[in-house]
């Protein structure tokens, strides 16, 4: 089976959701769950769709820092780096993570601010997996299973 | 006969492992055939715990924790089941001093029921609330609410009835209810807990704030850092849509309540209420001026009323149980009660529903049990990023609203984060600003460029460069983002700040007087 090509697949999202009320979030969001980036040769159609410029499109993925506009690594990694992260060695994890990240295609390493497990910090995030308590150690034995897996 | 068993489903215990736990305990009792009753519950907020397995008995309802997979032969070698002894088992759930301890009115079924059970829901109280809204006119329902104290849950403690009243008092044909879960403080967690764990009861809230003022569409804005907050919410809208509580004809009232979740996008300034309101009409979340309120003129121009999760969600017990029962808890003009969270570098973290009155240390030390790293505590945040740090001299002032704006201090969200004595606070006043700096709009220059600034200067006074000169500097600038900023992202940016080179000025290179060393 061929897979739909990513053009097709963002005019039928587009399609799906334009009529919503305050659509371009939906859209952006339908899109980057499908593609893993929102493609720059897609802005055109979604602001044709929507009634809005180029630039009002841009503007609102580059606003937000969930969006992306390229394609990621294979795998995410999202290490919260607020306040009750970093009272429990978040800034040390996030050193490890990323001299580890250096070294390997296969993932990249982000900041993130906040996952809602301040409780139990340091938290971090592979793919839509949350972790917690993360220790150098357990960093580099998860990284490892999602190696091994993928 | 079944055995009933609780592992749960929240965030927090399944990053602790909780799904590999519930799959070992339903593989094992495969293997001892053992019916066993598997419910993913909400998490009672005891995080250290986590994952904290219950099993109900004859005498209630047995806690073992913190459970790892491997653990899970050895307890049923136990017959934990049954209740048997183990070293993991820690008594009668309800019986644990963390939980007895509390005033659990909006969190009162979290951990406790089947989150996307209805029957569940109603069993315990729910929708009790909704049924008696059904009975009352509009202004009724709005006067009750304003009796009741309560005031707005995400931080900016504005009355809640006040502002359903305004929006009640617009003449349109279309209002909005929109509920703000962009819960980006760090160290809090209460809205997330509670769209996990009893995601019914803000769908019941929002319904009843719909009935109060007559809107007929509502929108949850959820982060997207939750995204198994938002998979709960949109499973218990079909359900709740199924059953009659939501759509064209709430229980048969003629009345209509449509209600969708929205994914946020990783923009913390998307808390802010106007920023939020721009976000959902497919804008870059840019704060609005204000007047006109969003009670006015909010989402698409129509009259809106936004509240925060814990706002919405303490609706229906106030609707239950009436006004006075819940204005009976808390202090002064702080009633009710808020949902604390303890976390950061804290022995004991989590969720502590307490009325308005408690004290910092006996959340850090009675519930919390001092800092994790077993050190001295030095420094505690209150409110989130934007709210001020608290010096020890300060953890015996009663936690209620009027007590911090005393002491230049806010309780916000109700988020604690412990530091123990190896905090760095002039490291953690520039964080403040570098954070600042990343999630500022951009609409207002005090926002966006005085963060950038206060940076640079607070670089300039950790690398000791003409420290009196930059100080003098630091405090100009903050003066400037207090009284010049549009939103409390700028506004609120100089409490961390100043409050950490007020009470920590040796970290500042000051002597405790606030003077440079020699």
């Amino acid at each position: 089976m061929n897979p739909t090509c990513p053009s097709e697949q963002v005019a039928s999202i587009i399609a799906t959701h334009q009529d919503r009320p305050g659509a371009l979030l939906p859209i952006l969001h339908a899109i980057q769950d499908a593609l893993g980036f929102i493609p720059p040769d897609s802005i055109q159609e979604i602001a044709g769709a929507l009634n809005l410029s180029r630039a009002e499109v841009h503007g609102v993925i580059t606003f937000y820092h969930y969006f992306k506009t390229a394609a990621p690594a294979r795998h995410q990694v999202q290490i919260c780096c607020a306040e009750a992260c970093q009272s429990m060695g978040s800034e040390r994890l996030m050193q490890h993570a990323e001299r580890a990240a250096a070294g390997s295609a296969d993932y990249s390493v982000h900041p993130v601010y906040c996952l809602g497990l301040c409780a139990t910090s340091p938290a971090m995030m592979i793919d839509d997996q949350l972790h917690a308590r993360v220790t150098p150690d357990k960093f580099d034995r998860l990284i490892n299973k999602v190696g091994s897996e993928s | 006969m079944s055995v009933t068993i609780f592992v749960p489903g929240d965030s927090a215990a399944l990053a602790l492992g909780a799904d590999d736990v519930a799959q070992t305990i339903l593989n094992e009792a495969a293997k001892r055939n053992i019916a066993v009753t598997l419910v993913r519950n909400g998490s009672r907020g005891m995080f250290w715990l986590e994952p904290l397995v219950e099993v109900q008995t004859a005498q209630g309802r047995i806690a073992f924790g913190p459970v790892t997979a491997d653990d899970v032969a050895s307890l049923f070698d136990a017959d934990f089941q049954q209740g048997g002894a183990h070293p993991l088992n820690l008594g009668l759930t309800e019986e644990l001093a963390y939980l007895k301890q509390q005033e659990r009115l909006t969190f009162a079924r979290v951990g406790i029921t089947d989150p996307l059970s209805l029957d569940d829901y109603i069993r315990h109280e729910g929708y009790e609330g909704l049924r008696q809204a059904l009975t009352l006119p509009a202004e009724t329902i709005v006067q009750q609410v304003t009796e009741s104290g309560l005031r707005g849950r995400g931080g900016a403690a504005f009355p809640t009835g006040i502002k359903w009243q305004t929006v009640l008092k617009t003449d349109a044909l279309q209002k909005y209810i929109v509920c703000n879960a962009d819960e980006g403080d760090s160290g809090t967690f209460a809205d997330r807990m509670l769209m996990e764990g009893d995601p019914f009861v803000l769908i019941e809230g929002m319904t009843i704030a719909a009935l109060a003022v007559g809107a007929t569409q509502g929108y949850i804005y959820v982060r997207s850092e939750y995204p198994h907050s938002i998979a709960v919410l949109n499973k218990a809208i079909v359900v709740a849509r199924a059953a009659g509580y939501l759509g064209s004809d709430i229980l048969g009232s003629a009345k209509t309540f449509e209600l969708e979740v929205r994914k946020a996008a990783g923009a913390y300034v998307c808390g802010e209420e106007t920023a939020l309101l721009e976000s959902l009409e497919g804008r870059r979340g840019i704060v609005r001026a204000k007047p006109p309120l969003p009670a006015i003129e909010g989402l698409f121009g129509k009259p809106t009323v936004i509240n925060n999760v814990i706002s919405l969600a303490s609706v229906p017990i106030i609707m239950a149980r009436g006004a006075a029962f819940y204005k009976d808890y808390g202090m002064g003009r702080s009633h009710g009660t808020l949902p604390f969270q303890l976390a950061g570098n804290i022995k004991q973290g989590g969720l502590i529903e307490k009325a308005f009155g408690v004290t910092l240390r006996e959340m850090m030390y009675d519930f919390g049990g001092g800092a994790a790293s077993g050190r001295a505590i030095k420094a505690v945040q209150v409110g989130g990023p934007l709210g001020a740090y608290l010096p020890e001299s300060q953890w015996d002032t009663p936690m209620d609203y009027e007590a911090y704006t005393a002491l230049w201090a806010v309780l916000g969200h109700g988020g604690i984060v412990v530091h123990d004595d190896t905090a760095d606070m002039a490291k953690l006043a520039r964080y403040a600003m570098k954070f600042c700096a990343i999630e500022s709009c951009g609409k207002c220059t005090p926002c966006r460029i005085g963060a950038v600034r206060g940076v640079e200067v607070l670089d300039k006074v950790i690398a000791n460069q003409d420290r009196p000169a930059q100080l003098t500097l630091l405090t100009d600038l903050c003066d400037t983002m207090l009284n010049g900023s549009m939103c409390a992202m700028g506004g609120m940016t100089p409490y961390p700040v100043l409050s950490a080179l007020k009470h920590f000025p040796q970290d500042f290179g000051l002597d405790n007087a606030g003077d440079q060393h020699a």
